[in-house]
């Protein structure tokens, strides 16, 4: 096999897929593995570890699975990086570690993700203990919110025998993983056996605890003995469009459809919460959230649309994800923006009135900015429209918390090492940069724990 | 896990619940509502706190039994466990951060529909609290269906009664009830705050409005997270959309769009809710409430 390709990795077929919520990759197999592994040039001074928020140690992980030494592969991630079985599968390796391969100039870079969740999913089959921790030293740490950010900062800390509690609002620990991000790309299960890992360092975690209204975040200092606190809050707070028709029955958030669907698994008979899925869905965005919203909408039955004012190419979804919703039968009406909602009689969505783009010149972010073409307008028939525009970070904290400062989109002000403006409280991930992504998240979350050790350690 | 502590049937289909949960107790305050998950596959449905004891840590909830999820609550008996039970959530009545002397100047009504006389009781206690009492109005379909009235009694200055059959007190809705009230009985009142159905709350602030009198409604939308993250719960409210979960519950009767809120409210509606509400109210359910989503 040619050196300068990578091997194929197994895939649901799009038609059968478009049909059920099981994962779409199939991950490789050991074989796959061993042989993908066997391409890695073991790079003296490698181009792909900088590139990687949390710094797995690449080459090295990747010579274990290359001899076969798949425990060995896992002991070395895990050193690293709380949530392997996660990132191999949503983490944007394509602009992260994999975009400075060095196989990449001139064929196809190592699959350095499908490697790392082929490490994670055998370690898991395996049941391979990961748990290796310093004694304790009886220092209290409180950590809010149990997204990637801070799920990584509670371990790095734990494993540095930190005494550590996460306070979760919603019932069931994950963030965005669990709520968000559908079971086709990255299953429940998956998020609940890490999380489970967790544990096992001697996490502890309270679902159910929103800080600013259970508890304050002072009070967790001045009354529960925590010494330290980490702010992983995230972005939640959903953004809408302001324009006419958006209070229409079968208008909602990416993140209520998702959160119905996919963290309250309304597909699932099962269970008792109620959806409702419209014939033809259109999803405003052209995000990673537009992408799972159209997916999900695609799998219960609907016809699907996408509607993204821009064109294909600056479509913000990894691109793996776009050419997966592509194969599956999502229709996307690109350089297309909605202007007006349009209800029936009885105050539901029977169309939405949309406005063609071209790109003009660019704008602050790079991008060309899109302009209406006048005179262009057409109404899509839809009868249930789905916003996937962005989040921003919710008031509940910053609102509640003495001396907690914030810039003017809501995001918590911190310095390099992750130093909010209040003395031992500490934030990162989506909280301070906005929807961002899982990797960054965590990485945020362990450089925060490093600082948290030096603050607690003086 | 959440641990029943006490269970009372205190009207057809209306329960009470006193759960063991000690960081919602410390924290709750009038106004706050809280969401119950009963289990793994269960649906999060809010609840307002009705009561709670900071130092036996529980917090009490009444529900009315309306479809599918409030059936099997009903079903759970003392001893057993809810899986979620979190809050407060929502704001506090702004009442709580007002001045008391100022308070005690002011003449205040409560007025309460259904399942509603239990968040009303939770605030008229509060107000009994601090030395300034406040008067309640309640409304039932008929007498057999008020409820909690000794406790009410015990903690409000005056309780005057409505119901829908005049099998007691005033013969009629509670608007009609309010108008008689001030236009005729002459009564004063600065502020009134009206909980139940959106209807009942809607025809209220119509009577309050003419009147010029400032309102206040606790809006019961449709929710999942309770926290802001979904915004299923917005609600058009003077020029602004907001958030019903972390903006309210509470907001001025003045500025709500309650038919938007009342025809939002139906998207989730069941076939068996509204079998059950029509079973409740009988004759008197003319659809379009937006409880049920009307009989079409
Ligand atoms: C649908 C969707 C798809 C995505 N796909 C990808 C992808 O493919 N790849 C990728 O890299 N990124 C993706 N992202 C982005 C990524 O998930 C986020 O950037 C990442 O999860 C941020 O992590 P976080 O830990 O900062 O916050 P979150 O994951 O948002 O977690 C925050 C947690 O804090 C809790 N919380 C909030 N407030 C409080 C409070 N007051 N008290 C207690 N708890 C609180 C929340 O309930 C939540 O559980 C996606 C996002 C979405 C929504
Ligand atoms: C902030 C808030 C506070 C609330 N406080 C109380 C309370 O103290 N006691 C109480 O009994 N109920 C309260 N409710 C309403 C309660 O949440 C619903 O009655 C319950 O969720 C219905 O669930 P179900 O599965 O039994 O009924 P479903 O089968 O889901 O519905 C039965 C009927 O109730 C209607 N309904 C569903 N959800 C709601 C809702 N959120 N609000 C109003 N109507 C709804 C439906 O349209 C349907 O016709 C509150 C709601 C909110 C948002
Ligand atoms: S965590 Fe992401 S960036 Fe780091 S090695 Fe894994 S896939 Fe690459
Ligand atoms: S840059 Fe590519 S080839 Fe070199 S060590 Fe990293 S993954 Fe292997
Ligand atoms: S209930 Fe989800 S935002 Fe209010």
């Amino acid at each position: 096999m040619s050196r300068m390709k990578r091997v194929a990795i197994a895939e649901q077929d799009p038609k059968i897929r478009a049909t059920n919520f099981e994962e779409v990759c199939l991950g490789y197999t050991e074989e796959e593995a061993v042989a993908e592994a066997t391409r890695c040039l073991n790079c003296k001074n490698p181009k792909c570890v900088p590139l990687c928020p949390v710094t797995i140690n690449i080459p090295e992980f990747i010579q274990a699975i290359k001899n076969r030494e798949f425990e060995e592969a896992a002991k070395i991630i895990a050193k690293s990086s709380a949530l392997p079985a996660v990132c191999g599968r949503v983490c944007p390796q394509e602009v992260q570690c994999e975009s400075t391969c060095i196989l990449g100039i001139k064929g196809d870079a190592i699959a350095i993700g499908k490697l790392e969740r082929f490490v994670a999913d055998w370690s898991r089959e395996n049941n391979i203990d990961l748990s290796e921790t310093q004694a304790k030293n009886g220092k209290k740490v409180a950590v809010i919110g149990s997204g990637p950010a801070g799920l990584t900062c509670a371990g790095d800390l734990a494993k540095l025998g930190y005494d550590v509690t996460i306070f979760e609002a919603l019932h069931q620990p994950g963030g965005v993983l669990v709520y968000g991000i559908p079971e086709f790309r990255l299953p429940n299960d998956t998020v609940e056996h890490e999380v489970e890992n967790l544990k096992e360092l001697g996490v502890k975690i309270e679902t159910n605890v929103i800080i600013g209204r259970t508890v304050k975040l002072d009070d967790l200092i001045n009354e529960e003995g925590f010494e330290a606190v980490f702010i992983g809050s995230g972005a939640g707070l959903p953004m809408f469009m302001g324009i006419p028709g958006e209070n229409l029955n079968g208008v909602l958030s990416a993140n209520e459809f998702l959160t119905r669907s996919n963290l309250m698994k309304a597909y699932d008979d099962s269970y008792d919460t109620p959806i409702k899925v419209g014939k033809r869905v259109a999803v405003i965005g052209g995000g990673n959230v537009a992408m799972d919203a159209a997916r999900t909408a695609l799998r219960m039955g609907a016809e699907s649309h996408i509607v993204y004012r821009r064109s294909e190419a600056e479509l913000p979804a990894r691109a793996e994800e776009v050419h997966h919703a592509m194969a599956e039968g999502i229709q996307f009406n690109l350089l297309t923006n909605p202007v007006e909602i349009l209800g029936d009689e009885k105050g539901w969505v029977k169309g939405m009135k949309c406005i063609k783009m071209e790109l003009g010149q660019p704008d602050e972010s790079g991008r060309r900015r899109p302009v209406e073409i006048k005179g262009s307008e057409f109404e899509l028939d839809v009868d249930m429209v789905i916003m996937a525009l962005g989040t921003s970070p919710n008031p509940l904290i910053y609102s509640t918390t003495e001396g907690l400062e914030v810039n003017k989109r809501k995001c918590i002000v911190v310095d390099e090492n992750g130093l909010t403006t209040k003395e031992r409280v500490y934030a990162g991930g989506d909280a301070v940069t906005g929807s961002a992504t899982v990797i960054l998240a965590m990485g945020a979350g362990k450089k925060a724990a490093q600082a948290i050790h030096q603050d607690l350690s003086k | 896990m959440y641990k029943i502590v006490e269970k009372r049937l205190l009207a057809p289909d209306i329960y009470l619940m006193d759960v063991e949960a000690p960081r919602v107790a410390k924290s709750a305050q009038p106004g706050q509502f809280l969401i119950v998950k009963m289990d793994k596959k269960g649906e999060r449905i809010p609840l307002t706190v009705c009561d709670y004891n900071r130092e036996k840590g529980t917090v009490t909830i009444v529900f009315q039994t309306l479809g599918y999820s409030t059936e099997k609550m009903a079903k759970y008996e003392v001893g057993d466990y809810f899986q979620d039970f979190v809050g407060p959530l929502g704001k506090p009545s702004d009442f709580i951060y007002e001045d008391v002397e100022e308070l005690k100047k002011k003449n205040i009504l409560y007025v309460a529909g259904g399942v509603g006389v239990a968040p009303v009781y939770c605030q008229v206690k509060w107000f009994k609290e601090i030395g300034a009492p406040v008067d309640v109005l309640i409304g039932a379909k008929t007498k057999d269906m008020l409820l909690m009235e000794e406790e009410m009694e015990a903690v409000a200055k005056n309780v005057y009664y409505a119901t829908d059959d005049g099998s007691y007190g005033y013969h009629g809705f509670l608007n009609g009830c309010l108008a008689k009230m001030i236009d005729e009985d002459k009564k004063v009142y600065d502020h009134v705050v009206a909980i139940g159905p959106m209807i009942m709350m809607k025809t209220i602030v119509e009577v309050t409005k003419e009147r010029g009198i400032k309102s206040t409604v606790s809006m019961n939308p449709v929710m999942v997270d309770g926290t802001g993250m979904c915004g299923g719960c917005r609600l058009t409210i003077g020029d602004d959309v907001k958030f019903a979960c972390v903006d309210g519950p509470e907001f001025d009767g003045d500025l709500v769009d309650f038919d938007e809120a009342m025809r939002r409210a139906a998207t989730y509606k069941t076939e068996e809710g509204r079998k059950k509400l029509r079973e409740i109210e009988g004759d008197t359910h003319h659809g379009g409430c937006g409880v049920c989503g009307g009989d079409e």
